[in-house]
């Protein structure tokens, strides 16, 4: 965990070190330095918050290109359902689809499509007598992987299945191979069209021990008007889609846990009611639930910043996109065994990010020096320091990646302070 | 060793909906320490715990932690009602909490055992008219 690659990239020369991403970074990993924003990458969670709040623009996502595809002999394309959300007069998903394959996919696979089996078998999972609950849902990255960093006693919780987007990859390769034997593993590209850069950190990075089986990850707005004006609205188009109500309803917040049929579930979408809801269950505050569904982005991800339209009318289409459809076009019998290759085997190790030192001595030594640093600072939470709040700030200084002058109003009442001496040492002079 | 790390928190008890916050900064600075999860997760229950009771019965109080290498010791101080049974009040289910506490799902009488259920050690010294005082310590 301590090389993962984000999907997070400053461009210096925009970035004018105004201190407005550092506020509303989560995790507290950014810090102003020398004038702009650096990330520490320990801390970073790969949420997008700092992307969609930057006034500058100069904090982008690091995703892939349609080029990137170019070596794959069969390209496969696999939408996520927010897709279908981002386009006006919008009757039919297989516009959609075809105009994917218009664009030079040889094959669709959705990923609502095996969001049907995903929650056709969480059904399956709650009812397992030894699960922990509540269940916590492994679909958004971010959500995962904050768990793993901050609230590491949950890790039991969350559902070990993968995520739709894998076992849409995994369904589509096997498919890719039935239909044309001559293809070889290598042959295949997997291409996840995505509304998230976590989702790109997660393909990048895999989950613990598991590899991801998606080979590229498209934003949706790099792939949004070229698929546009490939999109045909006619009848005589080929019947592609595979999904239903359930499938798509995962593109917003509430849609994978209403999909349980259980009314015993909580959906919480946006970051800060993620970490508030996280923070109940860990104290054990909260009513008897058995699912947890639970999304970084506002909306869910409708709300990702990859995406082209406001989060809650992408929301309002796919309503009315799933309204005819029926409410799952995939199905597991009753009594199917979860197939082993649709879980993943281990959950990463708990690395403590905010932890001062290898040594509790050495950090309750640290950590009284923060307290007493704390006090002198004047606590308004200004950021002209570089850092998000006089708490961090302290933090920093002891640690020794700043220096005690860096806080300009400390600096100033030192001064001040300081030149009083003086008039009074000419005075009695 | 070193010497012991001290925190101090008002619990303030006119404000309901900020119950829990002394709680969940300790929780923070636990993690700073790299203290075990599973410790974490028992201080800051018992410690959850405590706080409601004071906020729900005693008009809010004080409650003071501190660290050492080998515990963390939980203080919670408050000069109201005091508790005339303990006995009966170490009771899983019995509670005196008002009905609109337990509206909010509060006042199920499982406070008091909760807060011995995660500490290794706890003792309660209470006057009725004075208040009460509860030590709590969880070994590392």
């Amino acid at each position: 965990m301590n090389n993962y690659e984000h999907s997070v990239f400053l461009d210096v020369k925009k970035c004018i070190g105004c201190t407005t991403c550092l506020r509303h970074c989560p995790t507290q990993a950014i810090r102003i330095k020398d004038g702009h924003a650096v990330i520490n990458e320990k801390r970073c969670i790969d949420c997008g918050e700092c992307i969609k709040i930057c006034p500058k623009k100069a904090k982008k996502p690091v995703c892939n290109k349609l080029k990137d595809l170019d070596s794959f002999k069969w390209k496969i394309a696999l939408p996520a359902p927010t897709l279908y959300g981002q386009f006006e007069n919008m009757d039919d998903v297989d516009y959609i689809l075809n105009g994917l394959l218009k664009i030079g996919f040889d094959d669709v696979f959705e990923v609502s499509t095996a969001a049907e089996l995903a929650s056709a078998y969480t059904r399956q999972y709650l009812k397992r007598p030894d699960v922990v609950k509540p269940v916590i849902s492994s679909a958004c990255p971010v959500v995962l992987r904050l768990i793993c960093l901050r609230y590491p006693s949950l890790k039991d919780n969350i559902i070990p299945m993968l995520p739709p987007m894998e076992i849409a990859a995994m369904m589509a390769r096997e498919r890719a191979k039935k239909n044309h034997p001559e293809l070889t593993d290598s042959d295949i590209g997997v291409c996840f069209i995505s509304p998230c850069p976590a989702k790109a950190s997660y393909v990048k990075n895999g989950f613990g021990s598991y590899k991801s089986q998606v080979d590229v990850v498209i934003p949706i707005s790099d792939i949004y008007f070229q698929l546009i004006n490939a999109m045909e609205h006619s009848d005589d188009i080929e019947t592609l889609s595979k999904s239903g109500m359930i499938g798509i309803g995962w593109a917003s917040s509430g849609g994978e846990a209403t999909a349980l049929f259980n009314d015993a579930y909580l959906a919480a979408d946006g970051i800060e009611n993620v970490n508030r809801v996280l923070d109940q269950i860990e104290n054990d505050n909260i009513p008897p639930l058995e699912y947890i569904e639970l999304n970084a982005c506002t909306g869910g991800c409708v709300g990702g910043v990859l995406t082209m339209q406001n989060p809650f009318i992408a929301k309002a289409k796919l309503q009315t996109l799933r309204r005819y459809l029926p409410v799952s076009q995939n199905f597991v019998k009753n009594d199917e065994i979860i197939p082993e290759k649709y879980f993943f085997e281990e959950i990463p190790t708990y690395y403590p990010i905010s932890r001062l030192s290898e040594s509790m001595s050495e950090s309750m030594r640290m950590m009284a020096e923060i307290q007493k640093l704390r006090d002198k600072l004047p606590g308004i939470d200004c950021g002209a320091c570089g850092a998000p709040t006089c708490r961090a700030f302290a933090e920093d200084v002891v640690k020794g990646t700043a220096k005690l002058s860096d806080c300009t109003i400390n600096y100033r009442s030192e001064l001040l302070e300081y030149l009083k001496t003086k008039d009074e040492d000419c005075d009695s002079n | 060793m070193s010497e012991a790390l001290n925190f101090h928190f008002d619990v303030d008890g006119d404000d309901f909906t900020s119950a829990g916050q002394a709680s969940v900064q300790i929780k923070k600075n636990l993690r700073q320490l790299g203290i075990s999860p599973d410790t974490i997760r028992r201080v800051s229950i018992a410690m959850y715990e405590g706080e409601i009771n004071m906020v729900i019965h005693a008009g809010g109080g004080e409650a003071d932690v501190s660290v050492t290498e080998d515990y963390v010791e939980i203080l919670l101080t408050d000069h109201g009602p005091g508790i005339a049974n303990i006995e009966q009040a170490m009771q899983e289910g019995f509670s005196t909490a008002p009905d609109a506490i337990r509206s909010l799902g509060f006042g199920a009488g499982m406070g008091l055992p909760n807060m011995k259920r995660y500490s290794d050690y706890m003792n309660i010294d209470s006057e009725v008219g004075k208040g009460t005082t509860i030590t709590m310590r969880v070994n590392l």
